[in-house]
């Protein structure tokens, strides 16, 4: 009987080949000089929960960046209609989504809706409404209009979560968008998330607001202050006991100048009090408008507010021309490093907030790896002693297709960039024990058929014959689980989803073709009247 | 060397025994997902959002001393677990007041406050919100219909329409007894037991397959003997490859459980159950209901 195994264990050989240079980077290192060009260089993904590091779901709030949207609106139509002298008394947001401006009279409408169509095509004018003398015209930003804003809010955060990351120094992060509002960060390895964390879910808003002189900010509180100021608060830590003490500070509620404007930010060490403080640059149009400011308010307090939270509020002691100016505060090195990352990287478009942390340690991450190897070496070991004694030689063969499974799974997993996780691990040494099952199944069919008295061959070739649609349907069977857990599962359960079925996959070619042809290659050499079986 | 020689047992006969045995677990798997949809059962913080930190002493804490630290900061309502192996301590708390990325914080904050002299380190800590839970919860749901569709999708265009409900009845039955098994240890029910379940679900469905293609076989060589004889053959036929397939493993599976960590050590649990019960239900579940199906026509005419 001609058989036509030369191809077959070319196959075998191959993929052997192929699943020792995948795993060579894995197992090798470092790797020897002439190990370059089309050679793979990729280790074997380990996941966090192996390699420790922290995995962040984040949401943006979308509906902020359009309500802050609005106010940008409402601010640029206040300067807009004055620069026009076109009288009106009150321009503010409305609701969630819309701007109200309040005129004196519905014939002074006229020209402020014509501003308003050139200037915002995209805003809808509602019907005028009269409200106790005055006239009511209300812009409203529609539904398309604010899902776009909200998407481009999406990308914006993306992209600045991105670059402070970059800054921070993570090697091989992740940042990906999930979903409609989603954003889902993956820092391998990191040694402080908690600092990591803070600084990517600031929102790092910095805005330059006049201190109002003309309230007692002691005594104010937020219904006291007049209807264009706003009570904000100076948080002082104390470096020797650690205490906070916060110290109320009433502004304008109308930013002078914003962080957009920045063209950089370092961090600096004060010579003097050995305090670090970050030193920032405005571009031109900032550096105008910083040296107009200061200089119409020599005498008055400037107040440097990120996030609602006042940094400080120094007196302007003269005209501040070109464009650099410092920040400080009472911060330690690190937050002032990190304070510096933010105000490059930009500020978020709306705030954002931590769904999901988890956070690994390195040292929970390598137990995880050396007890996923014991207990498969063990798992291992356990097979083939009873695989040994209850088939025998036969036995021994299957324990060799086992190995054959684990070398090209591994193998595989290399080459396709695939993540390992410890769940996968769990998959791995539970396919050691699946993977046995097909030659189990040959094997028994196999002792039938002798009892019936076939020969060796006969019996063999039956025995594959037979089992075969049963082995086919039970790993189809285990397939279709494995792939809706592939297509559902995150992080760590995706990665059992991929070990298990990759394994399913290569185990069918390990027990269907790589164990039969050393089978058929010994009997069609050596002739023997019973299977070591 | 053969475990089992050639064996003649009526496991068809037993099914009075059998399948009172497993309506009584499937009903207790049943309360087990109802109490669990309530998310009244043990839940994970992957479910119902919470938090969860795995802390590394540097001398053993009892749980005892632990709780009442937590108490005097106001943190009540706390699971907590202590594992021996290397002074850990595993604290969750389902429900915060303070938002979510603040309460890992805050336990640590109290650890070193209130065990000054026992430094620890943080091994891991996950804080889920709540609505990332629900989304996990559906999408679980989906998951396991889905795999539910397509087993009994396969199996129907394989075998008959009577295999394939023997099939899913039986592979309901192993998902019924995983759970049962966890809602009645008061184990967690978290994401990697969902994974064990469909993992067990595909799988049992391999043991059923083994025995229904013999039972299929023997079917079409043997038309005049009575069915539940057919049957009984058949299972007989195949018993010692069904118990060494299972075996190899149950073996995997137990050398996960002993030596696989604290991490997976509910998962490989669940495994462990699931492949006994798997072996069990494909020869006195989904066998006999098939037997009794294919045996109904027969006695009505006669």
């Amino acid at each position: 009987m001609t058989k036509g195994y030369t191809w077959r264990i070319t196959l075998i050989v191959v993929f052997i080949l192929a699943s020792c240079v995948y795993l060579t980077p894995t197992l090798v290192a470092p790797l020897p000089s002439w190990w370059s060009g089309l050679l793979p260089k990729d280790k074997i993904h380990l996941g966090l929960d192996l390699q420790g590091g922290t995995h962040l779901v984040m949401e943006v709030e979308t509906q902020k960046a359009v309500e802050g949207s609005l106010d940008l609106i409402a601010t640029d139509l206040e300067d807009s209609l004055t620069a026009q002298n076109l009288r009106f008394k009150r321009i503010g947001k409305l609701g969630s989504d819309k701007v109200q401006l309040t005129l004196y009279d519905r014939g002074s409408a006229d020209g402020v809706i014509k501003l308003v169509k050139k200037k915002y095509p995209d805003l809808e004018t509602l019907p005028l409404t009269d409200e106790g003398g005055f006239v009511n015209l209300q812009l409203r930003i529609n539904e398309k209009e604010a899902q776009v804003r909200k998407d481009r809010a999406v990308a914006q955060a993306l992209e600045t979560i991105r670059n402070r990351i970059d800054q921070f120094g993570v090697s091989e992060p992740i940042i990906q968008r999930e979903g409609i509002n989603h954003i889902v960060v993956q820092l391998p390895g990191i040694k402080d998330p908690k600092r990591a964390i803070e600084l990517i879910g600031k929102t790092a808003r910095l805005e330059f607001k006049l201190v109002d002189e003309t309230v007692n900010a002691t005594t104010a509180t937020a219904g006291s202050i007049p209807e264009d100021d706003e009570l904000l608060f100076e948080k002082k830590t104390d470096p020797a006991t650690g205490a906070v003490s916060e110290t109320p500070v009433v502004t304008k509620r109308k930013a002078m100048i914003t962080g957009d404007l920045l063209t950089d930010a370092q961090i600096r060490i004060d010579s003097q009090y050995n305090q670090p403080y970050v030193a920032i640059e405005f571009n031109s149009t900032g550096a105008r408008l910083f040296d107009q400011v200061t200089a119409a308010n020599v005498g008055k307090r400037f107040a440097i507010v990120l996030d609602s939270n006042v940094y400080s509020a120094p007196v302007i002691r003269e005209r501040i021309s070109g464009g650099s100016a410092q920040i400080s505060g009472s911060f330690t090195e690190k937050d002032a490093a990190d304070l510096a990352i933010v105000l490059r990287a930009g500020s978020l478009p709306a705030p954002v907030k931590i769904l999901q942390n988890v956070t690994v340690g390195p040292s929970l991450g390598q137990d995880s790896i050396r007890k996923g190897l014991v207990a498969g070496l063990i798992g291992v070991a356990l097979v083939v002693v009873f695989m040994g004694i209850y088939y025998k030689l036969c036995g021994m063969v299957a324990n060799l297709g086992m190995v054959l499974n684990i070398v090209y799974l591994m193998g595989a997993l290399a080459a396709l960039g695939a993540t390992l996780t410890l769940p996968g691990i769990a998959a791995i040494v539970l396919l050691i024990g699946m993977s046995v099952d097909s030659n189990v199944l040959i094997f028994e069919r196999i002792r039938e058929e002798m009892k019936l008295g076939k020969t060796p061959h006969a019996a063999l070739d039956a025995g594959y014959d037979k089992a075969f649609l049963t082995i086919m349907d039970s790993h189809v069977t285990a397939l279709i689980t494995a792939a809706v857990l592939f297509q559902f599962g995150t992080g760590p359960v995706k990665g059992f989803a991929v070990s298990l079925s990759l394994g399913i996959i290569i185990n069918l070619f390990t027990s269907l073709l790589a164990t039969r042809v050393l089978f058929d290659a010994f009997l069609d050499r050596v002739h023997v009247k019973r299977l070591s079986i | 060397m053969e475990l089992l020689g050639k064996t003649n047992i009526d496991f068809i006969g037993m099914r009075k025994i059998s399948f009172v045995i497993s309506g009584i677990i499937a009903l207790i798997g049943i309360i087990g997902i109802i109490q669990i949809s309530r998310g009244a059962a043990n839940m994970g913080i992957d479910f119902s959002g919470g938090t969860s930190m795995q802390l590394k002493f540097t001398q053993p804490v009892t749980t005892l001393a632990a709780r009442e630290a937590l108490a005097r900061e106001g943190l009540k309502e706390v699971d907590l677990q202590e594992i021996k192996d290397g002074n850990k301590l595993l604290i969750k708390m389902r429900k915060s007041t303070i938002g979510t990325g603040k309460v890992a914080d805050h336990v640590q904050e109290i650890m070193k406050k209130e065990f000054p002299a026992n430094p620890f380190i943080v091994e891991s800590s996950t804080e889920i919100g709540p609505t990332i839970g629900e989304k996990l919860k559906s999408d679980t749901l989906m998951a396991v219909a889905l795999s539910m569709l397509g087993i009994i999708l396969y199996i129907a265009w394989r075998f008959d329409f009577k295999f394939g409900v023997g099939a899913v009845v039986a592979t309901m039955h192993d998902v019924l007894a995983i759970i049962a098994v966890f809602y009645v240890c008061n184990k967690e029910v978290n994401l990697l037991l969902v994974t064990a379940v469909l993992t067990i679900a595909g799988y049992s469905l391999t043991d059923t397959v083994v025995v229904f293609d013999r039972i299929r076989e023997n079917l079409h060589k043997s038309l005049k003997d009575p069915i539940t004889q057919v049957f009984n053959r058949s299972i007989n036929e195949v018993l010692s490859r069904t118990i060494v397939t299972s075996f190899t493993v149950f073996m995997a599976a137990c050398s996960l459980f002993l030596f696989g960590g604290e991490v997976i050590h509910d998962f490989a649990f669940a495994l462990l159950v699931g492949v006994l019960v798997g072996t069990y239900s494909s020869i006195f579940v989904a066998s006999p209901i098939v037997a009794l199906w294919e045996k109904l026509p027969a006695e009505v005419k006669a």
